[in-house]
């Protein structure tokens, strides 16, 4: 087992719910201070999204930080070094679509998250079919790879994914790319359909906005994700203080 | 190569062509891509649906589309070239044959709506057309900078009870318009097909489209027999995505002629890419050293894509197919020759493959040669474009 998966057990055991902020590498110079900012606001883990230029699965709000973090430079190579430097105790998580790491490599991609400190890697357009190369490269290192889990997901499929997932699952809340709504969608039948299949940690994503939809994702998942609420902050501003303060308002809902 | 190898057959079960092509998309897509595979495989032999298919595209869309010898230009190069007229077909281009197969798929599956993406808007019309037909809610996304260049073909969309909305993320152009009606589909994939335009995207659409557009090439086969032409010494097609390209070669993927995709050389996929993943599909694909998708760019909007079909990377690299590229310098010209000589001006796509053969005649190919072009589509939609070129002395 790998230590993300060993972790997120251990944390579920203590009864606590988990909380998995998402920020885009190299959006801002000082985006390594929102990562330290929303540990110490109560993070359990935290995604850390490598920029891609065509991000197939991300709505308006990730593209556009996506693309700063591109004008900004923003490589592989570049927001490793800077993930190398930080000391945080909670383990964090890769999200890139899979061009930057078939282009990198996927051997050297997969030793260069696991030397820079990185426990997984999310790759939202490796389906499972696909998934093997992959596999193969993480086996040696201790880089877990988590697979989604889409409300279009038909059981027998569930199943496989959720052999497949790694560290946790991730359960799609709806049919629709990263952004933000006003419901929890079908959160909770994907959920149902996931525990029938598993019992690794299951973490509900994708359109988490408020900390009151947290909290109610949280009372049938083990954990959430939050990304574009918190991406957009940034986008317009945000300081260190103010995403510790915002992550925190969702730690806070989660206890 | 061996001696018998088949080229252009079925792909493996995950859809690749030798190493190229696939299924990479986000989960909350592959039931979507599972159905489509389950339905077209069904629908592919099922006779019905093939007779009713070959029907409206005689009925509705004009086919057989014609060939014709292009007997001026063929003595100024000292080539002999056969024109497939893919112009002539219904909407003006080859695009045409694709989306009267998808969108008769689309009613199959029990869906009542279509989204696609176009680039110069052929695909775009043509879907809206074939929509229209069948009665089906139409949803085209194309780029903000292609909507501008062409206009009129917006229009033509609107006009045939389409919705066309226009894309302002990344490059604003055919790449971004794919992303686009992506991200769309995850939406709806209940009740919405997504009738892609080239052969591209996850399996089965590289398959599917080539099937579909495979009817130029088995038509084409039969013409040159019935003319006495025989097997041609080249087939010669211009290549954005590789649709057109795909459908003539499928007629003559296992004869002695020389297979020749035509790239824009902004565009060029297999000239100036490398292995990579974009669209669902691996393929060759323009990217920078940290692989981020380059832009295309290219006069023609329809080849201003910065990949190209898996099965197309795959006949590269097996060699059966060459790929060549041509700069905008040569496109109006080109444009310009067959227009002045033969009386059909082409669409600025299907120049490209006039350009190389106006370059090659009588150097890469041999004087007294007999070839096969692709004439995808008519030059109409670029009237205006072409206009304001020759008015700013470019
Ligand atoms: C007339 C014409 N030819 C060719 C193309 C390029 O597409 P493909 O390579 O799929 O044939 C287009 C695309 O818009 C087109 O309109």
């Amino acid at each position: 087992m790998k230590s993300l998966e060993r972790h997120l057990r251990a944390l579920r055991k203590t009864g606590v719910k988990a909380l998995v902020p998402y920020f885009m590498a190299g959006v801002t110079t000082d985006w390594v201070r929102h990562v330290e900012a929303a540990v110490a606001g109560g993070a359990s883990a935290v995604e850390i999204g490598v920029p891609f230029s065509d991000p197939m699965m991300d709505g308006v709000v990730i593209q556009e930080a996506g693309l700063r973090s591109l004008a900004n430079g923003t490589t592989l190579d570049s927001l490793c070094a800077e993930v190398a430097g930080l000391t945080l105790d909670v383990p964090l998580v890769a999200m890139s679509y899979y061009n930057v790491f078939h282009h990198y490599g996927l051997a050297a991609s997969a030793r260069r998250l696991a030397d820079s400190g990185f426990d997984g890697a999310i790759v939202p357009d490796l389906a499972p079919e696909e998934a093997e190369p992959w596999r193969d490269a993480c086996h040696s290192v201790d880089v877990a790879t988590v697979f989604l889990v889409a409300p279009s997901t038909p059981s027998e499929r569930v199943t496989r994914i959720a052999a497949m997932s790694e560290g946790f699952v991730y359960a799609a809340a709806r049919m629709a790319v990263t952004g933000r709504a006003s419901d929890l969608g079908a959160a909770p039948r994907v959920v149902a359909a996931v525990r029938r299949a598993t019992d690794l940690p299951t973490y509900v994503g994708i359109g988490i906005t408020t900390p009151e939809q947290a909290r109610e994702a949280a009372q049938v998942a083990d954990g959430v994700i939050v990304g574009s609420a918190l991406v957009r902050t940034i986008l317009d501003g945000a300081s260190p203080a103010d995403t510790e303060e915002l992550v925190n308002s969702f730690r806070r809902a989660l206890d | 190569m061996a001696e018998d190898t088949v080229y252009m057959s079925t792909p493996d079960e995950f859809g690749r062509f030798g190493e190229f092509g696939g299924r990479f998309v986000p989960e909350a897509l592959m039931p979507a891509c599972l159905e489509l595979e389950d339905a077209f495989l069904d629908a592919w032999s099922d006779r019905e649906f093939l007779a009713e298919y070959q029907s409206v595209l005689a009925d509705f869309a004009g086919r057989p589309t014609p060939i014709t010898p292009l007997a001026r230009l063929s003595e100024r190069l000292g080539i002999s070239i056969y024109a497939k007229r893919e112009d002539l077909a219904h909407t003006g281009s080859h695009k045409i044959n694709n989306v009267v197969g998808q969108t008769l798929l689309t009613v199959r599956m029990g869906k009542s709506r279509v989204i696609a993406e176009t680039g110069a808007g052929q695909h775009g019309v043509a879907t809206a057309t074939a929509a229209a037909r069948l009665g089906l809610a139409c949803t085209i996304f194309m780029g903000e900078v292609d909507t501008k260049r062409q206009e009129l073909n917006v229009f033509r969309m609107e006009l045939l009870g389409a919705t066309v909305v226009p894309v302002t993320s990344g490059s604003r152009t055919l790449k971004d318009a794919v992303n686009e009606a992506m991200r769309e589909w995850v939406t709806c994939v209940e009740d919405t097909h997504y009738c892609l335009g080239s052969v591209m995207g996850p399996h089965p659409f590289p398959w599917m489209v080539r099937e579909m557009q495979s009817i130029i090439g088995h038509e084409a086969a039969r013409q040159l027999r019935d003319i006495r032409v025989g097997t041609p010494d080249y087939v010669v097609a211009c290549v954005g995505g590789g649709s057109n390209a795909a459908g003539v070669f499928a007629g003559f993927a296992n004869s002695s002629a020389q297979l020749v995709g035509v790239e824009a050389a902004g565009g060029a996929a297999v000239g100036h890419g490398s292995p990579g993943v974009l669209h669902g599909m691996r393929s060759l694909i323009m990217q920078d050293e940290f692989g981020q998708i380059e832009e295309a760019h290219s006069i023609s909007a329809g080849l201003d894509y910065p990949g190209i079909g898996p099965e197309h990377a795959h006949l590269a690299a097996s060699g059966r197919a060459r790929y060549v590229e041509v700069g905008d310098e040569v496109i109006i010209d080109a444009l310009r020759t067959l227009s002045e000589l033969e009386g059909i001006i082409p669409a600025l796509e299907s120049a490209h493959a006039v350009a190389w053969l106006i370059r090659e005649a009588g150097r890469e190919i041999p004087l007294g040669s007999s070839v096969l072009l692709n004439m995808s589509g008519r030059g109409d939609k670029d009237v205006a474009q072409v206009l304001s070129i020759l008015r700013s002395g470019s």
